[in-house]
Parts: structure tokens; sequence; C-alpha cells
């Protein structure tokens, strides 16, 4: 089996998973609770944040969990909002954001908030530009993709940041659920970046558990109101095996980042050379250096994304149509439509994306069923 | 930069007459013990200065622990070359580009212990002037504060040079000053006047009062956590626990509400003096703050300084909370100190206080309780420990969670 679908989710480490027992049966206390069962849970929620802090080079108050990315994603739009309402009504974000945060924006529009919808050139990017033109003087949040989930292109957040060193009272959220682990730890230490937001199961974490980042200082209004976790802003009885576990995974995740992202880089560099040179092919992702190491994202002229899907699976290797999250439902990719893709090349994009686990000789395996599936479509579109 | 050595200045230690000798071997050996993790340093105390020799370990892991230690007024990453102008060039050159920043400027300062060495001071200083400007074009001289001072210092044994002074920690050595006896609650204040202590020279020792089950295990251990946060400047402090429950509830059974917290620190306090006088202690510190509660009222001072003639040292007597808390930040107590839970100070503390307790009354409602005995027993059940600056103790399961995690 090769499994080149890791931006869809990622399988859990088995360490991730023993730690998962181990804290389900031996710290099943509720952090909440005052006796001894219940300090034992709080240490070691404690200890995950630090860790997960420490890690992220923040500090442990600057954490909260979360249930995974679409809830951070929800809570930063959404709390902000909430927040700072009363400075003003308009968002800004971009075309090409993963539905967890179009969509936010798009309930918030029904409240009577404005959103700007930042568009990107047919590489896939945002033009700084266009950010400093779109904001005003009741902008309350920018909220910018770091990788994109579909084509893996890198945002200008440093240029995005600059821009926003002007206007300190905007929050500035970044989705970095697709670039964590993947060597751009500069990029994510951006000191204007004020939210960032992660899920687990992206790397190799357990399932509904994730954190966001929110800067010291900067303050957003709670969507789960109740008990008072996570210092009054995420109530809920704490997710300890699964966050323990995502501590460990981000442990493990960051051990050896940069020969990891050096050995996907080179496996997607092979698969791209050689579906490059093939005419049918269309790229949607590039090998460049401002592409994320571990998606590549392309279509065989006039065979429809989920038939080659399937005709891998033949293989026993799995890929997706771009975002995992639309493809059941047929609708084109968001990232290639904002690209101004035409519709019918549109629905040719499939997407192969890679995690450490991932070696050449599945990029081999992966390159020799691709030719016998280019030459079964070439025959029959012939 | 591979330095060979760290030349550290003494502080105010120069002004202290025939008691030099004591300050500089108890500098030299808190300095030893600062750098204890470093075993191929060799250390020489001199009359005006300490050298550590590096001998290949990371000058700034070194230096890191260095700023530390008090009675250290600056410190210098140097490096020693042999007595040949043109490594000594070299080596300047090396030195300074690693600093260099666009329009900085310079100046070289040499000095000669030596007089017989081949070019004199002015000489050194307008050769290496040269080079440098040579070497290194972003460079400007400037005579008067300029950014960046080479000095130069032929010795007998080699030609030593650097370019940094970094800002020790100052203050005096720890331990100078004798030993004083700490009253650690717990919250923001305490540590700051245990750290201002030790700053002047004091070898502090912590008096923690404790009341399970008013008070939890946690408020022990974040009292001991923020003595290993300020452990650092001695390199181990010793914790003395006192258990004061029974001395709690005696007090609230039978002294009226107004003077309960009067009579509670008076009790503090003479336990505080016991334990003292056992320890071969001068002095009691504290760290209150004037008028900031109601026992730090001029008046409530009175009334529970009057169980003792023993200095009680106050360093925070005069700041306001916020410059308080900035030293807390600094000496990164602050986020453990405002951790909320319940210390001995603030359980049984009456709704309305005494901010002026009447003299006579406080002695007077005192005699309700049996002072001697209370505190026989209380003393009886203290417990010492040791702690030292790597200790955790609001953190439990540690091979358990380094395992999970």
């Amino acid at each position: 089996m090769i499994y080149f679908d890791n931006s869809a989710t990622t399988a859990a480490a088995p360490e991730v998973l023993k730690t998962y027992q181990t804290v389900s049966e031996d710290f099943f206390g509720n952090p909440s609770s005052l006796h001894a069962i219940g300090n034992k849970a709080d240490n070691l929620l404690t200890q995950s944040r630090k860790q997960i802090a420490s890690l992220m080079k923040v500090r442990p108050d600057e954490i909260y969990f979360t249930s995974g990315g679409t809830e951070g994603d929800n809570w930063v739009v959404k709390g902000t909002a909430i927040e700072k309402h009363q400075f003003g009504k308009h968002l800004i974000t971009t075309e090409i954001e993963h539905p967890a945060i179009k969509n936010s924006m798009a309930q918030l529009e029904k409240l009577g908030f404005e959103v700007t919808y930042l568009p990107v050139d047919k590489r896939g990017f945002i033009n700084p530009a266009d950010l400093k033109a779109a904001i005003r003087s009741d902008t309350i949040l920018v909220s910018i993709m770091a990788v994109n989930n579909e084509i893996g292109s890198i945002q200008p957040i440093k240029e995005a940041a600059t821009i926003l060193e002007d206007y300190p009272n905007v929050h500035f959220h970044v989705d970095a659920v697709q670039s964590i682990g993947k060597g751009l730890e500069a990029l994510l230490q951006t000191p204007r970046i004020d939210f960032l937001t992660f899920s687990a199961h992206k790397f190799h974490g357990p399932r509904g558990t994730g954190f966001i980042y929110a800067k010291k200082g900067r303050m957003i209004a709670p969507l789960l109101t109740g008990g008072g976790q996570e210092n009054n802003w995420r109530s809920g009885t704490e997710n300890l095996p699964a966050i323990a576990g995502m501590a460990k995974a981000l442990r493990l995740l960051l051990t050896n980042e940069a020969a990891k992202v050096v050995q996907q880089r080179a496996i997607k560099e092979k698969i791209y050379q050689h579906v490059k040179q093939l005419p049918k092919v269309t790229l949607f992702s590039e090998d460049a250096q401002d592409f994320a190491p571990h998606i590549l994202c392309f279509g065989i002229e006039g065979v429809r994304g989920e038939t080659v899907v399937h005709a891998f699976e033949d293989h026993d290797i799995y890929l997706s149509t771009t975002s995992a999250c639309a493809s059941k439902t047929g609708a084109i990719s968001g990232t290639l439509a904002a690209m101004h893709v035409p519709e019918k090349i549109a629905t040719s994009a499939v997407r192969v994306s890679l995690d450490e686990n991932n070696t050449m000789a599945e990029a081999d395996a992966f390159i020799k069923a691709f030719d016998q599936i280019y030459h079964r479509f070439e025959i029959i579109n012939s | 930069m591979q330095y060979t050595e760290i030349m550290v200045r003494y502080g105010e230690l120069s002004t202290k007459g025939k008691n030099r000798r004591d300050f500089i071997n108890r500098l030299f050996g808190n300095t030893m013990k600062a750098l204890q993790a470093f075993p191929a340093l060799q250390i020489h105390a001199k009359r005006d200065r300490l050298h550590i020799i590096l001998n290949g370990e990371d000058s700034q892991a070194v230096m890191a622990k260095l700023g530390l230690v008090f009675g250290i007024q600056n410190y210098s990453p140097t490096i020693r070359v042999e007595r040949d102008m043109n490594a000594v060039r070299q080596t300047a050159i090396a030195m300074l580009k690693e600093q260099v920043q666009q329009g900085a400027t310079f100046k070289v300062n040499t000095r000669r212990a030596d007089h017989n060495f081949e070019m004199d001071t002015n000489e050194i200083n307008a050769d290496l002037g040269d080079i440098i400007l040579n070497a290194i074009p972003e460079l400007t001289v400037q005579m008067h504060k300029p950014d960046i001072t080479l000095r130069v210092e032929v010795r007998l044994d080699g030609i030593y040079l650097s370019s940094q002074t970094i800002l020790g920690a100052g203050g005096l050595p720890v331990g100078t000053a004798g030993r004083g006896m700490l009253m650690l609650s717990g919250g923001i204040d305490s540590p700051v006047a245990g750290y201002l202590a030790m700053k002047r020279g004091v070898d502090l020792q912590m008096v923690h009062f404790f009341s399970p089950p008013y008070t939890s295990e946690k408020a022990l251990a974040k009292a001991k956590e923020l003595t290993a946060k300020i452990a650092p400047y001695a390199g181990s402090i010793q914790f003395i626990e006192v258990p004061f429950t029974k001395i709690q509830e005696e007090i609230k059974n039978k002294v009226p509400e107004g003077y309960l917290m009067t009579i509670q620190r008076r009790m503090m306090l003479r336990i505080t003096d016991k334990i003292r006088e056992m320890h071969h202690g001068l002095a009691i510190f504290n760290g209150e703050s004037l008028g900031q509660v109601a026992s730090q009222t001029m008046q409530s001072m009175a009334a529970i300084n009057d169980v003792t003639t023993t200095p009680i040292l106050r360093p925070v007597i005069s700041m306001d909370k916020n410059e308080i808390i900035k030293i807390a930040e600094d000496i990164d107590t602050f986020d453990l100190s405002v951790m909320p839970f319940e210390d001995c100070c603030t359980i049984f503390a009456p709704p309305a206080p005494k901010t002026h307790p009447n003299m006579e009354k406080t002695r007077n409602y005192e005699k309700l309780i049996d002072v001697e005995g209370l505190m026989a027993e209380s003393i009886a059940g203290i417990k010492t420990s040791e702690i030292r600056p790597d200790q955790h103790f609001l953190e439990q399961d540690q091979a358990e969670i380094a395992d999970l995690l």
C-alpha cells in the first residue's frame, strides 16, 4: 500500500496511540478536580501544553487546545468578530482558504459583516499589494493560510506581516494546518502573526484534537462557553488522551524535521520531473521553493480526477481529488477556480500529498503505475 | 569566535578595603559553584580580576551562567594570541567582523604590562587601527564613545584581545553579608525580596508556613518551585517548611476576629526568629511593601515587629506593585507567583482586619493562646531540604510523563 493522501489525514503513530491508551487508563481524572487524581491529570495537561509551547517557541499560556483545524479556524474568525465588532465589521481573507475559514466568513456576512476575498494569480499566490489596498479603518481581521491545501503554494505571509505592522489593531490569523513540520518554522514564527491554527491528525496525532496559538495580549471571544477550561477561553472537559498524544506527535514530527523535508521534496521532485514531460499532463503545483515540499497537484487532460484516483486505487496507491473535504461532493476545487483554471481542466486535478514515512521506492512504484494509467487513457481518448 | 578566556571585573569589591580578600575568595567560590557544569575551566582569582580560562568550553554557555553571579560588575570574552603582531592583526579583524554593523565606530585601546615589547602602545593602536579600517570598510574611527572598543593587552605570556564588555549581575557575592531568613509566602513580593537580599550578599534561607488541609500540597510545591527559580543566584538554597495549621486553628478559636491576622503574623515572626537563632542567622527578610495590605501599614508592622529585636529587613518596602512585578518578571518568578493556590496568609483572613492594631490589645489577646507550647510543637515539626536550581516540584510523575510525551 502506498499512501499519498497525507494532506487529508495521516495514520496515527504507534507511539502516539500508546500514549493515548496509557493516558486514558492511568490519567482518567478530570484535570479540574481538586483531588490527587485530578491533579495528576492536570499536571499532564500542563506538561503537554508546555511541551507544545516549547516546540513552537512560544509561551505555554499562548497555546489553547481545540477539537482540530475546523474549530481553530472558526474560533479565530468568529471569536474576533464577536470580540471586536464594535471596532469594525470588515474582515479580509483569500479566495483559496479552507472551507472552515470561507464558510465562517460567509456566516458572518449574513450577520452584517463585510468580507474582502483576496484573489490569487494563476500560480496560486495572493498579491501583498491587494492586501494593502483592502485594509480599511474598520478592518478587524486578516486571515491567510500559510500553505494552500490543494496545490501547496506558500503564501507571502512575511510580506503580509510587514504590511500589517502599520495596522497594529488588526488581528492576523494564519491557518497553519498544512505547514507544520514542513520546514516553515521561520515563516510561522513571524512576529506579527497573532493567531495560528493547527490540527493533530495532519501530523500523526489523534483525531478530534488540535490547538491554536494566540499571542499574549490578543483577545478573541470564546465560542464554547461553560466550565471555564483553557483559561475560560474554550470550555469543555479537556480531551487529555488526545492532547498528550498530540504533544508526542508534535515532538516526533519536529525531530529531524530538516532531513524529513529534504526527503519529501526529493520524492515530489522525482514525480514532478516525470509527469512534467508528458504532453497531456497539466501541473497545478510547481517544484519551486515557494511551493510546499509535500503537495503535488496535477491532472491528466480529459480524465476526471476521481477516475484517476480510482485507477491508482487498483494499484494500491491512494491519492485524492484536491481537497478531501470537497472531493465527495464533486465540487471543483476552490483554489483552481480562484486561479481561473477552466472548469474542464480543473475537474482533472488530483493531489499527491506526502509525509515523512514515504520513500523514494514508493515514488518509483507510483511512476510505474502512473505510466500504465497514462498510457491507458491515452489510447481510450485518442 | 573561539574565545580562550573570559575576563571578569569585580563590582563594588574594590572599595571594600581589607575585607577585600574575603570578598574575592567568596566570589571565587561562588563562581566555581556556578560553573561546575564546565569541568575543563580553570579559574584564577587575581587582585582586581577573575580570569576564566575556557580550555575549549563554550563561551556563550559559560557567560550565561556568569550573568547570575552577584559581585560581578562586567566581563569580556577574550582571545589570547602569541606575542606576534600578525596573529594580533588577524584576530582583531576576525573579532570585529563578527560585531560590525553598518556605520559603527571603533577605537583601539592598548595597554602594555610588558614594556619590553617591540612596539609601544601608540604604535600598536595606530597599526591595528589602519589594518581594521582597510579590512572592514563599514567601520570608522571615533575616539570619544565609540560603538566598539578593541582592548589589547600585552602581557609576558601573550597578547589578549577583547571587544565586548557585558554587564554582570552587580551586587555583592552571596554569603559576604552573612545569613538571613526570608519569610517566603508564594506571592509576588517575597521572592523579589529574596532576590534583592541575595544581590546584597545575603546567604538566604527560606522559611515557609503551610497549613494543610487549608492549604494544598500544590501551595507548598509552588513555594519550593519559587525557591528553585532564585536558587541559581546562590547555587542552592535551604528550604524550611513550618507546619502552621494548629496555630491558625487556635488563634481562630480564641482571638477576636479583628486581631486574627496580627497575632498570626506575630506567631510567624516568633517562629522565624527562633529558626534564625538555631541557624545562626543575623536578620529576617520579608516582602512587605508599605501600605500594600492591612498587615503592611506602619501600625501593623509595629504591632507585629513587637515580638523581636532582630533586624527585619524589607527590600521592597518603598516599591510600588508595578516596580515589584517588573523585577518578578525579570527574574521569572511572576508567572509562578500568580498561580492561584491559597497560601496560609489568605486563609482565615478576616473580612476586616485591623489596619491600626492597638499594641496593648494585641499583647493581651495573644495571652489567650499558649504561645510557647504552640511554637515548640510547630518547630518540632519543621522539615528542611536543600533546593537546587534544576529541581521541579509542581510537576509530578516526571519519568512517566516524559515517556508519554
